[in-house]
């Protein structure tokens, strides 16, 4: 068996009294779409969010390719090829999409300029790709509908050529045309052997675009499933009641 | 007929946006001319004369100085209320550095060069550290800027009067004194020859700007507005250098300027002032902090987290490195400040800078700053300066009494704030 991309091994972190998430084991295969489910509060934010570095756990470890990996910021899960889009999105509303996209990561002149032709253009390709209609290139985001915000986090997570991908609730707020782009880049991706962990509510969608799905409430893991031997039934069993379906492992 | 009245106005705002025309700029712009026209008119012409322009400018230098770093600060959505209280600590210190220590304690010579450097660098760190450790307390100890800063502006003052025992420091080293306005300036050929310089760098950033629009197939504006707007700033550059060469030096002070020199004043000779060291000093700033605001990491990084903190945090910058460096930035700049402003009035005294925590904030949000962070121009930080010291030397001349000067100068600040609230409303600007 190969090593796994991502081991999140027995992790815990509260907020005051609240055992936001409680001794957590996730894992994540190269090539591999992992869906996150659960209910509102259940921990899933949370749990992505050490990862992805905006959070500490209390306890537990990360292996990234079988080694622990020490992951306390941002900027350290971005040296390990994480890239995250945050369900808040977490976008600077006053700059415009190529700021945004490249915040932290300008590219610059040769005199160490920021260069914002180069980056608007880099933009204009990439939002191409994922939403042929996007025009507005020259407003701040705040100017933009819901699903184009998303677009732009969505461009800047993929951009960078992460290696693991963290998507909390991706689609959220795009229409139908877009949200299929958006499983037919999943779909690329993983071709690629990105691996992937998608949080969302669609259980429909995470039938069809997920190769395992691992379910929280109230904080715990209730179990991990290959969404090959479930219904959808059992998935949304495991949600609302918090135990394995009967028969699987 | 509703839409028969609307085309218009649709027209407009289309041509409006192709030029990219910066319509805060022109509202300012447009201000400062009014009240310009108005105080000319009242005291007639005495107010648009060179000697009152020369004036005019360098009383704005000190505040303006600060108000370029206060934008940074509100940007960062903090308020710095310590930076009239930081210039009088930087100009104790600066002036305690050139007029007893320097001489006292090193022995170094009443009129060795050395003096004035090292009491600027005195001034400079002093600046920076205080302010440092303002950012300190507040990116990582989490007080609000505000309680930071109003503790800063109760210490600092006085820590200066403990320093100085109260007193007034007076002579201060002639060449600091260059840094001060009418006495350093570089005169009429160097001032035309600085003109042209400045005109070419203007000229460059546009052309270059263009090129770059271009080889990216961005859409530009069309040539002759381009044009147009360079043929302006070379107009506007020149014109003021025209301006200070034009106020003539006093043939009193000339013929003890040949006097020095060990020379007579020839008959009938005649010079201008030209530009004030002190002008010189607030260009190099206006350009270096705007550099730092557009083509800079630290500039993004900066407007970034005024717009959205957690967002920035997430993108991997340090934004708690980053409030450190903001109020170290303006620390230095009261430093600047301080040396232009005690150099201007010849001494140093404990009030000095007596209320410009007020004038700098009211600058930095005249020229549309806003509290709320995120926003923010360098340039509209400077002519908002420039409108509160035109207002106020104006009714100085015209005999208006400092109380009611007070009341106005605070109706403009407030009806500024509206003006640009109505402006966002209406273009959708930030
Ligand atoms: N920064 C925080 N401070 C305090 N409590 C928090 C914080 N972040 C999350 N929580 C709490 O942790 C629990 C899990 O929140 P989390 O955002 O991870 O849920 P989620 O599964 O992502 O829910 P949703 O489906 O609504 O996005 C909630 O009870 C929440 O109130
Ligand atoms: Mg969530």
């Amino acid at each position: 068996m190969t090593t796994p991309l991502v081991e999140m091994r027995d992790i815990s972190i509260a907020f005051g009294g609240v055992h936001a998430v409680d001794h957590v084991s996730v894992d994540l295969f190269p090539g591999e779409v992992v869906g996150l489910l659960g209910h509102n509060g259940a921990g899933k934010s949370t749990l992505i969010k050490i990862l992805s570095g905006a959070y500490r756990a209390d306890s537990g470890e990360i292996r990234i390719n079988g080694e622990k990996a020490e992951i306390s910021n941002p900027r350290d899960a971005r040296a390990y090829k994480i890239e995250t889009i945050y369900q808040t999105l977490a976008l600077a509303d006053n700059l415009d999409a190529a700021s945004n996209l490249f915040l932290g990561r300008e590219l610059v002149t040769p005199f160490g300029m920021v260069d914002d032709d180069a980056m608007e253009a880099e933009t204009r390709k990439i939002m191409a790709r994922l939403n042929p209609n996007f025009r507005k290139f020259n407003v701040p985001v705040s100017a933009l509908s819901g699903g184009q915000r998303q677009s732009v986090a969505i461009a800047r997570a993929v951009y960078f050529d992460a290696k693991i991908l963290i998507m909390d609730e991706p689609t959220a707020a795009l229409g139908p045309h877009e949200t299929q782009m958006v499983a037919e880049l999943i779909q690329q991706l993983k071709a690629q052997g990105i691996g992937i962990f998608l949080i969302s509510h669609d259980i429909h969608d995470v039938m069809k675009l997920c190769d395992r799905a691992s379910v929280m409430k109230n904080g715990k893991l209730v179990g991990t499933v290959n969404v090959e031997d479930v219904t959808d039934d059992d998935l949304l069993g495991m949600i609302i009641l918090g135990k394995p379906p009967a028969g699987t492992a | 007929m509703a839409e028969i009245s609307q085309n218009p106005v649709q027209k407009r705002r289309g041509l409006i946006e192709s030029l990219d025309i910066d319509m805060r700029l022109v509202g300012m712009i447009g201000a400062l001319v009014l009240i310009s026209l108005a105080f000319n008119l009242a005291t007639g012409g005495a107010y648009l004369s060179p000697r009152n322009i020369f004036n005019l400018t360098i009383q704005t230098v000190s505040v303006a100085i600060m108000a370029t770093g206060m934008v940074f600060v509100i940007v960062t959505r903090n308020i710095d209320l310590s930076v009239g209280a930081l210039l009088a600590i930087c100009s104790a210190m600066m002036a305690m550095t050139q007029a007893r220590w320097l001489p006292g304690m090193l022995g170094l010579e009443l009129g060795s060069p050395l003096i004035a450097p090292l009491t600027v660098v005195v001034g400079l760190v002093t600046g920076t550290l205080i302010g440092a450790m303002n950012g300190w307390l507040v990116g990582y100890q989490l007080i609000p800027a505000f309680i930071v800063t109003l503790g800063g502006f109760l210490i600092w003052r006085f820590a200066g009067w403990y320093l100085t025992s109260g007193q007034t420091i007076a002579p201060l080293d002639q060449t600091f004194l260059l840094f001060g306005g009418a006495e350093g300036t570089l005169g009429e050929t160097w001032s035309w020859i600085l003109g042209l310089a400045l005109s070419l760098v203007a000229l460059w950033a546009i052309w270059s700007a263009r090129r770059s629009k271009l080889a990216h197939d961005f859409p530009v504006k069309p040539l002759g507005a381009e044009l147009a707007l360079a043929g302006m700033a070379v107009a506007a550059i020149l014109g003021f250098v025209a301006i200070l060469n034009a106020y003539a030096i006093p043939k009193g002070k000339l013929r003890r300027l040949f006097e020095a020199q060990g020379m007579e004043l020839p008959e009938g000779y005649s010079a201008g002032h030209g530009l004030p060291y002190s002008v010189l000093i607030l260009i190099l700033v206006a350009v270096v902090m705007t550099v730092i605001a557009r083509r800079t990491r630290l500039g993004r990084y900066i407007f970034a987290t005024g717009g959205n903190p957690d967002a920035a945090e997430l993108s991997g910058i340090n934004t708690r490195l980053l409030t450190v460096k903001v109020f170290a930035l303006m620390g230095f700049l009261c430093g600047l400040s301080a040396v232009v402003a005690s150099a201007r009035l010849q001494s140093h005294a404990n009030d000095i800078g007596t209320l410009d925590e007020l004038r700098v904030i009211a600058a930095a949000v005249i020229g549309g700053t806003a509290l709320a962070g995120g926003s923010g121009t360098i340039y509209g930080a400077i002519l908002g300066a420039l409108i509160m010291q035109s207002l106020a030397s104006g009714m100085g001349m015209v005999g208006v009494d400092s109380p009611l000067q007070n009341i106005v100068v605070g109706a403009v600040l407030v009806f500024a704030v509206w003006i640009d609230i109505q402006y966002r409303k209406r273009w959708g600007k930030t």
